[in-house]
């Protein structure tokens, strides 16, 4: 059920969760037999210093934030779009958050563990620019059909906008996210039919000046 | 930003990476950290207990004791740590904000001591989480009053500036106020009191002239209770008026309760004046004259006790009218009952069901007058089992009523208490939802003011404000800098939209004469009327730094050819911030409460160029707005 980690439930706590469930009828994650609360452990920090490419001191700093946030170890939608909304205090976050969730949650159940998220954050911070790359095509690309399609595109641009708020200047337009989803297309849409696959995206970004540069920010961020 | 979720941020840093691609703008360069310090744990020894953490932990909070270098004063050499001669048991909680952001109250501490160990630590106690601050809150609230009743005496000094009419209102409201307001509120209790003895002795029968039935005293010395009755309505008619005449908004005071009590108790005097004439009317008359008795609930203003039991009584309306309905649909059963019982016995009293009534009520209310009893076997039992319900029926609202009584009493309090936090409580949040946006929209123009500076090589400007940004600020602004180098477009704050939304339609002021008197730093008379507006430093950051788009321009005398000034509203920042905030170097406030800076607007309009001309052309409006970019 889960990449590693192991479920840790103390006795007591389940005798505690049980008598807590016959009371709270309405506790929508509870079914007959499920306890409330879980809590996941990563695997060993050696493991995990293999797996990505952080050094252990990196990791414990990373593991302290995020288990202070989420003391059951994972994160759930809701936790993460509200962590961060706290970033963008004067817009919506919240689609884009939702999709950046998509992006973490690699294996598709609903909560990224410890592992997801530093495996993840490996990859945007220390990997190659092929690898980036690589991963903000997933992120634009909502169905992981290996094709970023207007729609998905024009999606991604409004909760990018709707992060700006509506106390910008100049005054936010309805149109300007379309416009720039137009220039967007424009620019890697090399064949013209459509869709931006994965070869005219690298393709593209490879050859432009600012998003190399703009790639390579993101190297001391930890 | 709570502190929890700064060890996030890098997070939120990477996660940035979806917009690079998209955006077609380069992006501003990130900042570095100068002296990437290895975390390390730092040992706190308060008065001998020692307790340790990370040094990062304590910076999450940079306007803190603890989170800034003030900290250093306390370092201790030889030991290598950080003395703190004060409570351990306080600092506990000081301690577990920096861990978890949040502060809480521990019940058992005294208020006060509470209170000085936030302020030693610079902690502002509004961010006391939502778990412990309606008690604290509570004891802190109690804790003033019990001060202020030692303090009473001082406090009913007469305010300056009141007008004869506000002095007046203000003695009806308390007589506590002065000696003739007391004066006046004791002479009108008495007349009340003598009224309504009056009214009353007028019908007790006096001693009867021989050959003479008994009369009421009313009647035997009319004049003279007419005398009282008119002395006693003058006093009462003199004060509506007084009361009318002094009263903040007439119409609100002619609505009020007691305002109509007033008018009801002096009408039918006044009435009766006008009908002595009239001999069929004067029986009418004489039932108006029930109408005096309410001259006794003018005894509520004199009694803190009447007004809150009728006030209990008006808010418990709907169980009283429950108790009625229920008590009314008993009687009609029983009743019913009871008249069919009883009709087939003779000389029956219960002639009909509207007459049984008066039964029931007596039996269920366990009166039992005596004056109806039924007499045939049905009806005594029909008879029994009303008595008995009547007891359930009666005894079972009554305490709930009772109850309810207190509750919503003491609900209506703390409801009112309630609301009044609530709204404190959402100014806060909203405060620090601003704070933190305010905060970026600050540095950014100091960013930009640095490099006006640069341009006028004015370095020891520069010097001052050169902050002591922490690193999490300036990665968190960078960050949003980044999204608005994505979008193309900027964050303003909510004032600085609105006028620019304001001015699209608007014209500019005329602009200025030039000859204007610089003194140092502040600008001339024409914005000293917008200036005076913004002298004080604004508590709460929500409209902090004011980029008032001045459509005026002038020149002057100093260097600096300006366009147009804006002026920087030193941001109180300091312990009053509730997040991470940048810290105010104090040289900032030295010599005015403003800063005008040069800011050279938007380079893509060819009129406007930093040589500015004393008058701009009247183009389009939003040329002359300044706009605060990158150049």
């Amino acid at each position: 059920v889960n990449n590693g980690g192991e479920k840790c439930i103390d006795p007591l706590q389940r005798a505690a969760i049980l008598q807590i469930d016959l009371h709270n009828q309405s506790h929508p994650e509870v079914e007959d037999g499920e306890l409330a609360t879980v809590c996941y452990r990563p695997e060993g920090l050696d493991s995990l210093v293999q797996k990505t490419s952080f050094s252990k001191k990196e990791l414990q700093v990373l593991y302290r934030g995020f288990k202070n946030e989420c003391p059951s170890g994972i994160v759930n939608e809701e936790t993460f779009k509200s962590i961060y909304s706290q970033f963008f205090p004067q817009g919506d976050s919240s689609m884009y958050a939702h999709f950046l969730f998509e992006a973490f949650d690699t294996h598709n159940n609903g909560s990224v563990s410890f592992e997801d998220f530093v495996i993840s954050l490996s990859i945007i911070l220390r990997g190659s620019i092929t690898d980036k790359l690589n991963w903000a095509f997933n992120l634009y690309d909502l169905n992981k059909d290996g094709c970023i399609t207007r729609e998905e595109m024009t999606d991604i641009m409004n909760s990018i906008y709707d992060m700006m708020g509506k106390y910008t200047y100049p005054c936010m337009r309805d149109s300007a996210p379309k416009e720039h989803v137009d220039n967007f297309f424009q620019k890697m849409d090399r064949n013209n039919d459509g869709v931006v696959t994965i070869d005219e995206f690298l393709e593209t970004c490879q050859k432009d000046e600012n998003i190399m540069q703009s790639m390579h920010m993101f190297d001391n961020v930890i | 930003m709570a502190a929890g979720v700064a060890a996030w941020l890098p997070f939120a840093r990477a996660a940035a990476i979806g917009w690079m691609p998209v955006a077609n703008l380069p992006m501003p360069v990130a900042p570095t950290e100068k002296n990437k310090r290895q975390d390390e744990l730092i040992i706190l020894n308060v008065s001998g207990r020692r307790f340790q953490t990370w040094r990062n932990t304590l910076d999450r909070y940079p306007d803190t004791l603890l989170g800034s270098s003030e900290k250093e004063f306390f370092y201790n050499e030889e030991t290598k740590e950080y003395f703190f001669d004060r409570d351990p048991d306080v600092f506990r909680s000081v301690l577990n904000f920096y861990r978890t952001g949040k502060l809480h109250y521990p019940r058992y501490e005294c208020i006060s001591s509470y209170d000085e160990e936030l302020a030693f630590f610079g902690i502002v106690p509004e961010i006391i989480g939502d778990c412990c601050y309606e008690e604290y809150k509570d004891r802190k609230r109690e804790n003033a009053e019990r001060l202020m009743d030692d303090q009473e005496d001082n406090k009913d000094a007469k305010l300056p500036n009141m007008t004869f009419r506000e002095t007046m209102w203000r003695a009806f409201e308390n007589p506590h106020t002065s000696t003739m307001a007391l004066v006046f509120y004791y002479v009108t209790g008495f007349f009340i009191a003598v009224s309504v003895i009056t009214n009353v002795v007028e019908t007790v029968p006096c001693g009867s002239a021989p050959n003479q039935k008994e009369v009421p005293c009313g009647e035997r010395y009319t004049v003279a209770f007419f005398c009282m009755d008119t002395a006693c309505v003058m006093i009462f008619t003199v004060e509506y008026l007084m009361r009318l005449f002094a009263a903040p908004s007439r119409y609100r005071f002619m609505r009020s309760v007691m305002s109509i009590i007033d008018v009801v108790a002096i009408l039918p005097y006044y009435i009766g004046l006008v009908m002595t004439d009239n001999e069929d009317v004067s029986g009418a008359f004489v039932t108006l004259r029930v109408f005096r008795v309410f001259r006794i609930f003018k005894f509520s203003r004199h009694s803190q006790g009447l007004r809150i039991l009728g006030y209990t009584l008006k808010s418990c309306a709907s169980e009283l009218g429950f108790l009625l309905f229920s008590l009314t649909m008993a009687i009609i059963i029983f009743a019913t009952v009871m008249f069919y019982a009883e009709k087939g016995s003779s000389s029956s009293k219960f002639t009909s069901i509207p007459a049984s009534f008066w039964y029931t009520i007596v039996t269920m209310t366990t009166l039992g007058y005596g004056d109806m009893v039924p007499k045939t076997i049905a009806g005594k039992i029909f008879g029994s089992i009303c008595s008995l319900s009547g007891v359930l029926v009666i005894a079972l609202p009554v305490p709930v009523i009772v109850s309810n009584f207190s509750r919503i009493y003491h609900q209506n309090q703390r409801a009112d208490k309630r609301r009044a936090q609530k709204k404190a409580r959402l100014a806060r949040i909203r405060i620090s939802k601003t704070g933190s946006s305010s905060a970026f929209l600050h540095s950014k123009r100091n960013g930009l003011f640095n490099e006006a500076l640069e341009l006028t090589n004015s370095t020891e400007d520069e010097q001052r404000l050169s902050k002591s940004t922490s690193l999490l600020e300036s990665q968190h602004h960078h960050l949003l800098h980044c999204l608005e180098k994505t979008t193309n477009h900027e964050f303003v704050d909510e004032q600085y939209y609105q006028q620019s939304y304001l001015e699209a339609g608007l014209q500019n002021y005329p602009s200025r004469s030039p000859s204007l008197s610089s003194q140092d730093g502040v600008t001339g008379t024409c914005c000293t009327r917008r200036s005076k507006k913004h002298h004080t430093p604004l508590p709460n950051a929500s409209a902090p730094a004011h980029m008032q788009p001045l459509t005026h321009t002038h020149t002057h005398p100093q260097g600096l050819q300006e366009l147009s000034t804006i002026h920087i509203q030193p941001l109180s920042t300091s312990r009053s911030s509730l997040n991470m905030r940048v810290d105010e170097p104090a040289p900032l406030n030295c010599q005015s409460s403003q800063i005008t800076t040069a800011i050279i607007s938007i380079p893509t309009p060819p009129v406007t160029t930093p040589e500015g001309d004393a008058h701009l052309p009247a183009g389009p409006t939003h040329q002359n707005v300044v706009k605060v970019s990158a150049l």
